[in-house]
């Protein structure tokens, strides 16, 4: 039986989520802005995930957009408000180091558009500091993105605090939501952001689909130009099935998230104490952080992650390291870099992230095979060839 | 037994893995990515095109999808430029004539690459060549020539040890190159007809002297083209635009055809001369491998090729010491060039080789 621990790269959809797909894909197959009974049909189908996705995080419906998913919505976010605000002379976008790409890759799309782009570091344990942001404030910064947590270690970045700053300079922010919806609570009041980017793979929905929360009032231009659906902020027919799986998602998330949190945290922990404590130089990444309950990165002295996961592969265990490039070979983690880790720590980093499907005798599983593979790997490579 | 497939996208490599895996060996498909395939990165400008772009890592992971095994994209990108690449370059820069193929067949194919299979706990390392290798009862390796001779690929194998050779398998080397292509028709693979690789993969327009240029542009420099007797006849802008044997680009005025007889890298000059000039009887080769593990001390009878298209010529051979040989052809050879290698065979087997000196 193979054991998966990549969540945070997706997770499997929930067998009722998979269901309703299918059965609204060939039920309900209408165009939700027709007139006539089947759009309607569709249209109530949307309705009713926009409400379920609203409830997840404590909004308001209405200030829900469907959208492809997370990239799609960190782009919907950044480009619209670019462009939304490039008319007041607003042109400094501010972010961190440890952003995913959708976020750093659209940034930088914005410089070749005379956009200047202010990349904070993050301290050791992963966070950016709250003075760091109120540091690279400007009159022209127009909107802060920083990720709610990182895909790579788990940490849970400073919001509220880095919001309350933003605001105070007249400046909007956005979020990366994508690994903390579904998993923790996430309440857009709370965390006092303006745009709030979600997708449903990363907790037990569909691929392909995700949301962007933009609070009632802020209003960035449109991503994508064409028809009026969403109401107008982003164009083409609703991928209702899609939408229909994300909802669903949502529901069975809030309900499962009380006892699931700690379940996973006990499991992770279980994790890194058997790790720290079986593998030799093998040291926990992020850890001092608050977390997200379901992920720990940790490199292992004198290892390339690329051998250690294709070992782990082939014995079974799903696992995932730095980040994939367009061929599927690994890359030193930027994640890893922004901390300041030295550049050894960061070639041998292997992230685990853990779902419902895992068990305890998974976990236990995981804690034999790996310092067997450890040590192997070490001896080869310690053995000149020629 | 677990065996690793070095896969490059081409239909030799995948047949290779595809006949293993029918076989019934447990099959890894691994690709070597040799340089860099996304945005960004100096090295980003260089134009690759023809063999281990993302494509050919595409066709490879679609191989092994179809015949049902794991594959894994290997990052040797920092290793190829370390070793094969910044080799070409400097080999060139020196007035030597490399070839990359060879030294990444021993310093990434079956080094590292072979360290990787044996961290996946394989047995064997496969690859695509056209080359095969036999074991006698005394449970010596021998190095032979593939089955095809149009394809015939040990030319470039020329480094393998016997523990090497122990480890490794050519799964194709008793098959024409026809009859692969049939197998991947067989095996409902799509690479069945894909055109073989023909230049070098990092240079796929063949402008190795642009390649050059742009990679090492501190190193290259103007010079003087220069007859035998020391007569200047022209310039040039740089050694690593010649190689011996060369006619085509001298722009030289001449009423008889002239070929590069030698090139001096120091002084930045190139001798030419007439084609008969070109023919060298001797030579001594460094770095010398001996399939068998045993260096012969006195001269022994062989067929030496000194290029990859070159029928090979009889002469003789014997060890200087444990890494150099030396070579004594029948008769004149035309353009005995450094840095290309030198294989010594005894019929089909590849005995062993080296660099020219």
């Amino acid at each position: 039986m193979r054991i998966y621990l990549d969540h945070n790269a997706t997770t499997p959809p929930a067998p009722a989520v998979a269901d309703l797909v299918a059965r609204v894909a060939r039920d309900n197959w209408g165009n939700a802005s027709s007139v006539h009974h089947f759009g309607q049909q569709a249209k109530a189908v949307l309705d009713e995930a926009r409400g379920r996705v609203s409830d997840l995080i404590g909004a308001d419906p209405a200030e829900i957009t469907f959208t492809a998913g997370g990239t799609e919505s960190d782009n919907a976010a950044i480009r619209g408000m670019a462009e939304a605000l490039e008319p007041a002379g607003r042109r400094h976008l501010v972010t961190t180091g440890i952003e995913h790409e959708a976020v750093l890759q659209t940034m930088k799309a914005l410089t070749r558009r005379g956009w200047t782009v202010t990349t904070l570091p993050v301290d050791a344990s992963g966070i950016v500091s709250a003075e760091a942001v109120a540091a690279a404030m400007t009159d022209q910064t127009a909107l802060v993105s920083v990720m709610h947590a990182n895909n790579e270690i788990g940490t849970i970045q400073p919001l509220r605090e880095i919001a309350d700053i933003a605001h105070a300079r007249g400046a909007l922010v956005h979020t990366d939501a994508v690994q903390t919806a579904g998993k923790i609570p996430v309440d857009v009041k709370a965390l006092g952001v303006d745009l709030l980017s979600l997708s449903a793979h990363k907790f037990y929905g569909p691929k392909g689909v995700g949301a962007l929360w933009v609070r009632r009032g802020v209003r960035p231009g449109p991503f994508m130009t064409g028809g009026r659906q969403e109401r107008g902020r982003r164009a083409g027919t609703e991928n209702v099935a899609g939408i229909a799986g994300l909802g669903l998602a949502c529901a069975l998330a809030g309900a499962h998230m009380g006892s699931e949190g700690p379940r996973l945290a006990a499991l992770r922990d279980r994790l890194e104490r058997g790790i720290v404590a079986a593998v030799t130089g093998a040291e926990r990444n992020g850890a001092a952080a608050p977390r997200v309950p379901n992920t720990t990165n940790i490199s292992v002295e004198r290892i390339e992650s690329e051998s250690l996961l294709i070992g782990l592969d082939l014995e079974g265990i799903a696992v995932s390291s730095g980040s994939a490039c367009s061929s599927g070979t690994l890359e030193p983690s930027h994640v890893l870099k922004a901390m300041g880790l030295p550049h050894a720590r960061t070639l041998g980093s292997i992230r685990f992230s853990l779902g419902a499907s895992n068990t305890e005798a998974e976990i236990d599983q995981v804690i034999a095979v790996l310092p067997r593979l450890v040590e192997k790997l070490r001896g080869l490579t310690a053995v000149p060839r020629r | 037994m677990r065996i690793v497939v070095a896969m490059s996208g081409g239909v030799d490599s995948s047949v290779a893995a595809a006949l293993l895996a029918e076989q019934g060996h447990d099959v890894v498909g691994v690709s070597m990515q040799l340089y860099p395939q996304g945005e960004g990165g100096a090295a980003a400008a260089r134009e690759y095109g023809t063999c281990c772009t993302l494509d050919d890592l595409h066709d490879a992971r679609r191989v092994a999808a179809a015949i049902g095994i794991p594959h894994y994209i290997l990052n040797f990108e920092s290793r190829f430029d370390e070793t094969v690449v910044s080799n070409f370059v400097r080999e060139y820069v020196t007035g030597r004539t490399p070839i990359p193929c060879s030294h990444c067949n021993s310093d990434l194919k079956f080094a590292e690459l072979l360290d990787r299979a044996i961290a996946m706990d394989a047995s064997a390392l496969a690859t695509g060549h056209y080359a095969r290798i036999t074991q006698d009862d005394a449970g010596v390796f021998h190095l032979l020539r593939g089955r095809d001779p149009a394809k015939d690929q040990s030319y470039f194998l020329f480094s393998l040890t016997q523990a090497q050779m122990a480890q490794a398998r050519f799964p194709i080397g008793e098959l024409d190159k026809d009859t692969v292509r049939a197998h991947a028709r067989r095996f409902g693979l799509r690479v069945a007809d894909k055109p073989d690789s023909q230049e070098i993969c990092f240079v796929p327009d063949g402008d190795y002297a642009a390649f050059v240029e742009r990679e090492a542009p501190a190193l290259t420099r103007p010079g003087v083209i220069v007859s035998q007797d020391g007569t200047v006849l022209g310039t040039h802008e740089g050694v690593h635009r010649f190689t011996i044997g060369q006619r085509k680009g001298l722009r030289l005025s001449s009423s008889e055809p002239l070929y590069v007889l030698g090139i001096d890298a120091p002084a930045a000059r190139v001798t030419v001369g007439a084609r008969d000039a070109l023919g060298r009887t001797t030579l001594t080769a460094s770095d010398v491998n001996w399939t068998s593990g045993i260096a012969p001390t006195s001269w022994s009878t062989v067929a030496s090729q000194i290029r990859h298209r070159h029928a090979a010529a009889p002469g003789k051979v014997r060890a200087l010491d444990h890494r150099r040989a030396e070579l004594e052809f029948d008769a004149p050879q035309i353009a005995v060039t450094p840095g290309q290698a030198v294989v010594f065979y005894a019929a089909d087997e590849v005995v062993g080789g080296g660099w020219i000196e």
